[in-house]
């Protein structure tokens, strides 16, 4: 049994460490430092070999009690937790919270601050999928798409940084229309960019669609039923690889998407490659909004006709006692919704992102629910990986796009 | 009961025609219907509602806390039918004292991870519930932080 050619290896050792009758199962620990999981997701992989036999994801490293704080926050203020719960999709964040707020208060928003929040969140949305496009092209191992991609990310932050003057944290829509007035000058920036942006997606698919490593690490993995996705809450992207037309924009239209002409962009493979194909054909998608908004941007005001719930202007502020007293109630209590409860429903990049907004009639949210598309989809990961192989993890969660900060809240 | 301004309501009309002891009472406000069912109705009415009225999809599942009004925590279900385009909101009261509530796991696997949460933040018991441990907070962690008597702030030393 030992070998004693092998110096320091005594025969009971290696008896010891002879395999035991029946299934051998290894338990492997992946995350939550883990740089594929994006975020802090840890794994508990059971692995009979290569093939992952049981995962169970653990969350909840990132939880910060977002929902607690809504409650302490008046209903302007809490605009800016928004932002910080997709931190990829800020924009779309600020968008549902604010309908829902305008829902509840029956707020009349003036056609260009709808349009102009079109725009916005549909820079986000190919800002989001830019993110996602980058990196999961690193994890799978073409390592200069991510440059590519951030790129543009970096022109849409620009230009987010031209509006709000913020890249990331933009808070730039309030309960009412926009924070600010857009900036002089927008017009030709967000055209130039867009003008120029579908032979930049042309780029990305030049180096991934026929790249063979690519599909060869894609095509086939990650496949999961239509109905063990609607059963177990996946939304967004992830069902429309699989052959199913959902889209909260053209189902349940919001912010005046019905009078854009898009396309919803279906697949019927189902595998991590269709995702990204739709991801990709969404962008285009996106970028047809974007020109839309730009070209038909209504003229008027950008912000609401209600003084007890918008900020006045810092002009009138100086010059208008009315507008000065509005400002200093706005300002340190708040303005008062009243009583009811909505659920308002958008498409943010990675699916349906509901906001259930309860209001017992102050300047405070009785209570704050979050459906975040990320919890949904991140719930599918046992089903989609059991049965798959360890290499082909990292490909299978990537296709989810889940944000770990849209998960935990 | 079903109140009489929801009788031109085809879901609500549905669920009576099913079951007309499960409702408790409904409202429809900003377009959005509600009804509040009896809390041991809640698995049969969202079986019905998924597999008769074509509500494939759970939303979501959250909940209320009522302090100190009993009874103090509200189950909130949201529910949407794709083919439809139709959501509806369902709701349970349940009171405070050891608050428990069958699970709705075995209609949509879905609900899982949704129970959970109410679970660990509120700290409502959901029966017959596959998995029912602490989700967000850490395994070993006193309270339920949504609860409306949990304090925001520390206590200063």
């Amino acid at each position: 049994m030992s070998d004693p050619a092998i110096p320091g290896v005594s025969a009971t050792a290696v008896a010891e460490e002879q395999p035991q009758p029946g299934p051998r199962r290894m338990v492997l620990n992946m995350g939550p430092q883990h740089p594929s999981t994006h975020g802090v997701l840890r794994l508990l992989l059971e692995l009979d070999g290569e093939t992952i036999m049981k995962c169970q994801p653990d969350i909840g490293y990132l939880h910060t009690g977002i929902e607690k704080e809504f409650e302490q926050k008046h209903y302007q203020q809490a605009v800016t937790l928004t932002d910080r719960v997709d931190y990829l999709a800020p924009l779309s964040n600020n968008l549902g919270w604010c309908l829902a707020v305008e829902k509840l208060l029956a707020l009349e928003i003036p056609p260009q601050a709808q349009w102009m929040r079109v725009m916005l969140t549909e820079l986000t949305r190919i800002q989001s999928h830019l993110v996602w496009l980058g990196t999961h092209a690193i994890d799978i191992g073409a390592m200069s798409v991510f440059l590519y991609c951030f790129r543009e990310r970096e022109d849409i932050l620009r230009i987010f940084e031209m509006f709000s003057g913020q890249r990331m944290m933009t808070s730039y829509f309030r309960i009412g229309g926009l924070a600010l007035e857009p900036p002089r000058g927008w017009h030709p920036r967000v055209k130039k960019f867009i003008d120029g942006f579908p032979s930049k997606v042309d780029e990305y698919e030049s180096l991934l669609t026929n790249n063979r490593i690519w599909t060869g690490r894609t095509k086939g993995v990650g496949f999961i039923s239509v109905e063990d996705m609607l059963d177990l809450g996946v939304t967004g992207p992830m069902l429309r690889a699989a052959g199913l037309k959902i889209d909260a924009r053209k189902d349940e239209p919001y912010t005046s998407y019905e009078k854009f002409d898009f396309e919803v962009p279906t697949k019927t493979e189902n595998d991590v490659f269709a995702r990204y194909q739709i991801r990709v054909e969404e962008m285009r998608q996106s970028a047809r909004i974007v020109k839309q908004a730009i070209e038909g941007m209504p003229p008027g005001a950008w912000k609401a006709d209600a003084p007890h719930v918008v900020l006045p202007d810092r002009e009138k502020m100086k010059t208008q006692m009315e507008a000065l007293i509005y400002h200093f109630k706005i300002v340190t209590e708040g303005f008062r919704v009243p009583a009811g409860e909505v659920f308002q429903v958008i498409e943010s990049p990675r699916g349906e992102l509901g906001y259930y907004v309860v209001s017992d009639g102050t300047a405070h949210p009785y209570r704050v629910h979050m459906r975040t598309p990320s919890f949904g989809n991140l719930q599918c990961t046992p089903t989609l990986i059991t049965g798959s192989l360890i290499a082909d993890v990292i490909a299978s969660i990537g296709s989810e796009d889940f944000v770990l900060g849209d998960t935990d809240r | 009961m079903l109140p009489e301004n929801l009788r031109q309501h085809a879901i609500a009309t549905a669920v009576e025609a099913f079951d007309a002891d499960a409702i408790v009472t409904g409202t429809f406000e900003r377009g959005e219907l509600t009804l509040e069912i009896a809390p041991g109705k809640i698995v049969s009415i969202c079986g019905f509602l998924k597999y008769d009225q074509k509500f494939v999809r759970l939303s979501t599942v959250t909940a209320v806390d009522r302090y100190p009004s009993e009874p103090r925590f509200e189950v909130v279900y949201h529910l949407h039918a794709i083919e439809q385009k139709q959501r509806v909101r369902l709701k349970c009261r349940v009171y405070g004292a050891d608050p428990a509530i069958e699970s709705v796991t075995s209609v949509w696997r879905g609900a899982n991870w949704y129970e959970r949460e109410v679970f660990d933040l509120f700290g409502i018991q959901f029966l017959n519930h596959p998995d029912l441990r602490r989700i967000m907070m850490p395994d070993d962690w006193e309270g339920h932080p949504l609860r409306k008597d949990y304090p925001v702030t520390g206590t200063r030393i």
